[in-house]
């Protein structure tokens, strides 16, 4: 497992990362959220070792980043934030190199690449110069220098940022693929990729540790859980009929669109459906929300509501 | 531990060839050299069988080459990132400034031996004292050993290589000339001797023309030795402070 202890990480003046603690599991798909300049880089820096914490610690498994780093490094697959890699190499001398650097010898070594290279699809630009290849090739190379050595735990910052939405699917399923006995930690600043893809969130801002949750939890925290949503003609006198129902709270019009907010009281959902079915309305949209990740982030991180 | 230097060192000499670097430095290097040897060396007009017109302007050759070897070392890893990726495998930040030194120094090595024919020329023209070419030779990878420590240091103070290169032709510009009377004129008057002496003893120029005049004394030998090691201790250190920004 993975524990963060009061990890603080400053630069100058600035507090960086300030306090974290938290711990991690394997099976777990922990996403770190945030927003830019929160911290969530400089946590993972922290955690693969390429910075040292201000104060504050972590293990990895039992092995301290401090007191003993090549230890706890070894169990950790790394993707730095941009994917940086060595570009005038060809994709397999890369891969060797990594290997090579992992402890790996011999025949080990070419059986290690290939075993990545499998895995990530790449046998066809095995030969290539990487800077020769496209952005989405270039994040496979990064994540199979990350697995190469079948490490038990992966650090991956944003791993899906400057991709076009079919790279982006791919690499969120070879996530989801790898994650069963694995820790995986990702940081992204997508929230659709934390509802698909993270067993477990964590929103930092400034530094701090301001809500650890499933999604689903995240979701629950939001006004929009379990609200019902309406496209109708008439929005205004539904609206003043729906408000009156002691299972709703307040009701919302916005952009042709009628929200209704569960009171908690009674089935919000079975109450808006049969009020329809009496006023004989002709809705043409109706849709229980689940709660909108991008409103409790907002909420959470303090920033003010703008839409 | 000595493994992972190797696997630095190999990546690192990878990269040279994969790229034109190598092949320009080498090209480059081996025609300047003749240019300063025949034209302004004077190596036939002299008429004497040795390798003296040669190794003269080795310092001055160096002074801009082994800085443009050296100023990618990191400035071109952390501009590109990748220098998060050095170190977070499990290779000590040692194991990274060593490989990464040694890689460059056997390279510049490579194209001093590749100058070998002249070493033939003036075995064919005369009968010169091998002896003193040899520790010719050796102090001229000695003091480029040197140049290069200090362009690798620099090198991890900037992302910007153009920077680094200016600033490894500064500072060697100042180890090649502090035994110069043009230099120490400038401290006589208000520097008492010992310091002045002292100033004089750092000269890459002073310990160079000692070994290439056939004389290895040890306190050469040992000077450049001492001047790598420090510059690339400092070059750690230098890194461990630049990398996060």
């Amino acid at each position: 497992m993975i524990r963060a202890k009061s990890l603080t990480r400053r630069y100058g003046p600035l507090l960086a990362v300030d306090q974290l603690s938290f711990s991690v599991e394997p099976g777990t798909v922990l996403g770190f959220l945030g927003p830019n300049g929160a911290g969530k880089s400089t946590t993972m820096k922290m955690l693969t070792g390429f910075l040292e914490p201000s104060s504050g610690t972590a293990e990895i498994f039992g092995h301290d980043i401090r007191t003993d780093a090549l230890a706890a490094r070894r169990r950790l697959g790394y993707l730095p934030e941009g994917a940086p890699l060595y570009g005038e190499l060809s994709v397999e001398r890369f891969l060797a190199f990594v290997a090579e650097a992992r402890g790996f010898r011999g025949s080990e070594v070419k059986a290690r690449v290939h075993a990545a290279v499998d895995r990530l699809s790449l046998a066809e630009v095995l030969g290539q110069t990487i800077e020769t290849l496209s952005k989405g090739f270039k994040r496979r190379v990064g994540i199979a220098q990350a697995i190469l050595h079948d490490p038990p735990a992966l650090v991956l910052d944003e791993p899906t940022d400057g991709l076009d939405p079919n790279q982006k699917h791919e690499v969120r399923r070879l996530i989801s693929d790898m994650s069963r006995d694995k820790i995986m930690i990702i940081s992204t600043h997508i929230l659709e990729e934390v509802d698909a893809l993270c067993t477990r969130a964590m929103i930092i801002a400034r530094g701090r540790l301001l809500a650890d949750d499933t999604p689903e939890g995240l979701l629950r925290r939001s006004r929009y859980h379990n609200a019902v949503t309406l496209v109708l003609d008439d929005l205004q006198a539904a609206a003043s009929r729906l408000s009156e129902l002691s299972e709703a709270t307040e009701v919302e019009i916005r952009r042709g669109r009628l929200t209704v907010f569960p009171s908690g009281r009674g089935n919000l959902f079975e109450a808006v459906t049969a009020t329809v079915r009496d006023a004989g309305w002709t809705v043409s949209q109706i849709q229980l929300e689940s709660g909108r990740l991008d409103e409790v982030f907002r909420t959470v991180t303090g920033a003010e509501e703008t839409t | 531990m000595m493994g992972n230097l190797g696997v630095v060192l190999k990546r690192e000499l990878a990269s040279y060839f994969a790229t034109p670097v190598a092949y320009v430095f080498i090209v480059i290097y081996l025609i300047m050299s003749a240019v300063f040897t025949f034209y302004l060396g004077g190596f036939y007009e002299r008429g004497i069988a040795d390798l003296e017109p040669f190794f003269r302007f080795h310092p001055w050759l160096y002074l801009f080459l082994v800085p443009a070897i050296g100023m990618r070392l990191w400035a071109e890893e952390r501009k590109s990132g990748t220098v998060e990726l050095l170190l977070t495998l499990p290779i000590t930040a040692g194991e990274a400034v060593l490989g990464k030194f040694l890689a460059a120094w056997l390279f510049i090595g490579l194209a001093l031996v590749l100058t070998f024919p002249i070493w033939i020329t003036v075995n064919v023209l005369g009968n010169p004292d091998n002896g003193v070419i040899v520790a010719a030779y050796i102090g001229s990878w000695l003091m480029a050993g040197g140049f290069l420590a200090i362009s690798a240091c620099l090198s991890a103070a900037t992302r910007n290589q153009v920077v680094a290169f200016i600033l490894a032709v500064v500072v060697c510009f100042i180890f090649l000339l502090s035994g110069l009377p043009m230099v120490l004129d400038v401290f006589r008057g208000w520097l008492p001797q010992p310091l002045i002496d002292g100033i004089a003893n750092l000269s890459f120029l002073v310990h160079f023309t000692s070994i290439s005049r056939g004389v290895l004394d040890l306190r050469d030998v040992l000077y450049f030795v001492l001047v790598i090691g420090f510059w690339l201790a400092a070059n750690r250190i230098v890194l461990e402070l630049k990398k996060a920004d």
